[in-house]
């Protein structure tokens, strides 16, 4: 270990430093009085360390291999960072309305975002396993924020118990892949997988690993904690599960499977287009019974990681660049959608039937047209840059001549379109009867729904450089 | 002798029992976190043994960063137990069922 080192990893220490300092500054300064400066200034920080990581380069290693700094963590770190500045900003208003709003809620999101910097960062099991269990411990706690509420502190319980379930599992699997290839290190791990055939141990151990990573992603089979967790959590916490950490774990997905076992594709590329397919369907099919708005969101969730696994079972350079576009993408029309759903609210109380949402176009015409392009976006509608999300990952399947999983990618992008298009449908030729009251936006959510609505369109051009980044993040990953 | 083995299904056995504890469990939530915390040190086992027969001590600093999570998890888990239990009045499992999912 040596100072530079520390200067590596200077972006995760500095954030870890902020996240204490205003921690004693809440606790310093008396009850909930800071809690929207602490919030504010989390997302500028969160803003700032973006634009810092943003304009760095070169390819570095940090503490004996155990921490990457490349183009790869870069790009998934910019994304986190940004979009869990947004879900701040969208999110603050709403809180402190209901009186939510805690100094702890920043606080936790900062250490939430330091885990997920260090997962993408991961070279090593054991900064996966610590990077992991940091997002993961805070994120259990901000699930039951609410909690003089059943249904947050139910929310915040089953997420916990089946997030340490699947801490386990992956736990379990890095124990196998260490005894079996003599080192916790990927760059070990996949020398000892290039010497020969993958030995029995360093299957299950792979197998174990991606199970437990799949469980972060909420990918099929192991989502069922999802729509009961977006549904009971305070909205704003909603927004950001569906957001942040998916894009981590994903990167940690393909950190793992194409750094420490990239030469056996044909072992993990399986396991994922499986895991890729279940997700596509369960989450196209059983989101059309639902009422609840956020549990759409979590099934539409589940369907959308998916699309982004089918980039990853790919196994190529062009199939993790599809995955990354479509992670920015994804998150991009999350952070409209909810900046909507949080102000969705009637005689002040928050709502999230969907058929409350009857013919909202005749009093907020602007408003439906933005989630409009937003759900057309979600649903992969050709003029949408959605539907450039789904086919660069269904390019990148067809060209690793997995053509099979690309139809049935389609297919279920065909399912999953009856129910976004259900909510314009509500919004422009339901039946007019009282729905949620017009003008309850502030402004702040008013701009993220607009902004995310006109990249969704204006975006068609040149995906805003996204795509050379995303190229170059794609080619430090995999050689 | 004791070989290698040997550690390796007793953790394998532990680490079952633990998914089994979770699953098959119908009385209250303590259970769950005990399970929990069967899984976690069979993995222990499962590092600790590698570790010594492969004369190579990073297991065995892995095993030190699992307790101390294993610790800050198992907090973690009895805080939201207790705001749970507040609001519910009950830790059966069976009453964890507000949302149908």
């Amino acid at each position: 270990m040596n100072p530079g080192d520390f200067s590596t990893a200077l972006p995760e220490v500095l954030i870890a430093i902020y996240a204490m300092a205003a921690l004693l500054f809440g606790v310093y300064s008396g009850k909930d009085k800071a809690a929207s400066l602490v919030l504010w200034a989390t997302a500028a920080v969160f803003v700032l360390v973006a634009l810092w990581i943003g304009t760095s380069s070169g390819s570095r290693t940090a503490f004996g291999g155990m921490f990457i700094d490349d183009a790869f963590a870069r790009f998934a770190k910019v994304t986190v960072l940004v979009s869990a500045a947004a879900v701040l900003a969208i999110g603050q208003d709403y809180m402190s309305r209901r009186d939510l709003l805690r100094f702890e809620y920043p606080v936790l999101i900062a250490l939430a975002v330091v885990g997920m910097m260090i997962m993408v960062s991961a070279g090593d099991l054991m900064a996966l396993y610590m990077g992991l269990e940091l997002q993961s411990l805070a994120l259990y706690v901000v699930a039951s924020l609410r909690r003089d509420n059943v249904k947050s502190t139910e929310a915040g319980l089953k997420y916990f118990v089946l997030g340490a379930l699947s801490s386990g599992l992956l736990l379990y699997g890095a124990s196998l892949t260490y005894g079996f290839a003599g080192t916790t290190l990927f760059s070990g791990i996949i020398t000892t997988v290039h010497q020969g055939d993958m030995s029995m141990g360093l299957l299950f151990g792979l197998v174990f690993l991606l199970s437990g990573l799949a469980f972060k992603i909420s990918a099929v089979p192991f989502h069922m904690w999802t729509p009961d967790v977006y549904e009971g959590s305070p909205t704003p916490v909603t927004a950001f599960f569906a957001t942040a950490p998916k894009v981590a774990a994903m990167a940690l997905i393909a950190r793992l499977a194409e750094g420490a076992f990239g030469s056996a594709p044909k072992d993990w590329g399986q396991i994922l287009a499986l895991l890729s397919v279940a997700s596509m369907y369960l989450g196209a099919v059983a989101a059309i019974g639902q009422k609840d708005i956020k549990r759409l969101m979590a099934y539409s969730s589940i369907s959308h990681m998916g699309f982004a696994l089918m980039g990853l079972a790919a196994g190529t350079a062009g199939g993790v660049k599809a995955m990354l576009i479509y992670m920015v993408i994804y998150v991009t029309m999350n952070v409209g959608a909810f900046a909507f759903i949080l102000s969705m609210e009637k005689d002040g109380k928050p709502v999230t039937d969907i058929a409350s949402l009857r013919m909202y176009s005749r009093r907020e015409p602007l408003k439906a047209l933005a989630i409009l392009v937003l759900m057309f976006s979600l649903a992969g509608v050709p003029p949408m840059v959605g539907f450039f999300g789904k086919f660069y990952v269904l390019m990148a399947a067809v060209n690793a001549g997995m053509a099979w999983l690309a139809v049935l990618g389609v297919i279920a992008s065909v399912i999953g379109a009856f129910y976004y298009l259900r909510i314009v449908y509500y919004m422009y030729f339901g039946e007019d009867r009282a729905g949620i009251d017009a003008g309850t936006m502030r402004p702040v959510a008013w701009a993220a729904l607009m902004v995310s609505a006109v990249i969704m369109v204006v975006g068609v051009v040149n995906l805003f450089g996204v795509e050379a980044l995303a190229q170059a993040a794609a080619g430090a990953l995999v050689h | 002798m004791i070989g290698l083995t040997h550690y390796l299904v007793v953790a394998a056995f532990l680490f079952v029992i633990g998914i089994f504890g979770i699953f098959l469990n119908r009385k209250n939530v303590i259970v769950i976190l005990m399970s929990i915390e069967l899984m976690l040190l069979a993995v222990n086992i499962n590092l600790v043994a590698f570790s010594s027969f492969a004369h190579d001590l990073v297991g065995q600093v892995f095993t030190m960063f699992v307790l101390t999570v294993a610790a800050a998890e198992a907090a973690i888990g009895l805080a939201i137990l207790v705001s749970f239990f507040r609001t519910r009045g009950t830790i059966d499992v069976e009453d964890v069922n507000v949302m149908k999912g």
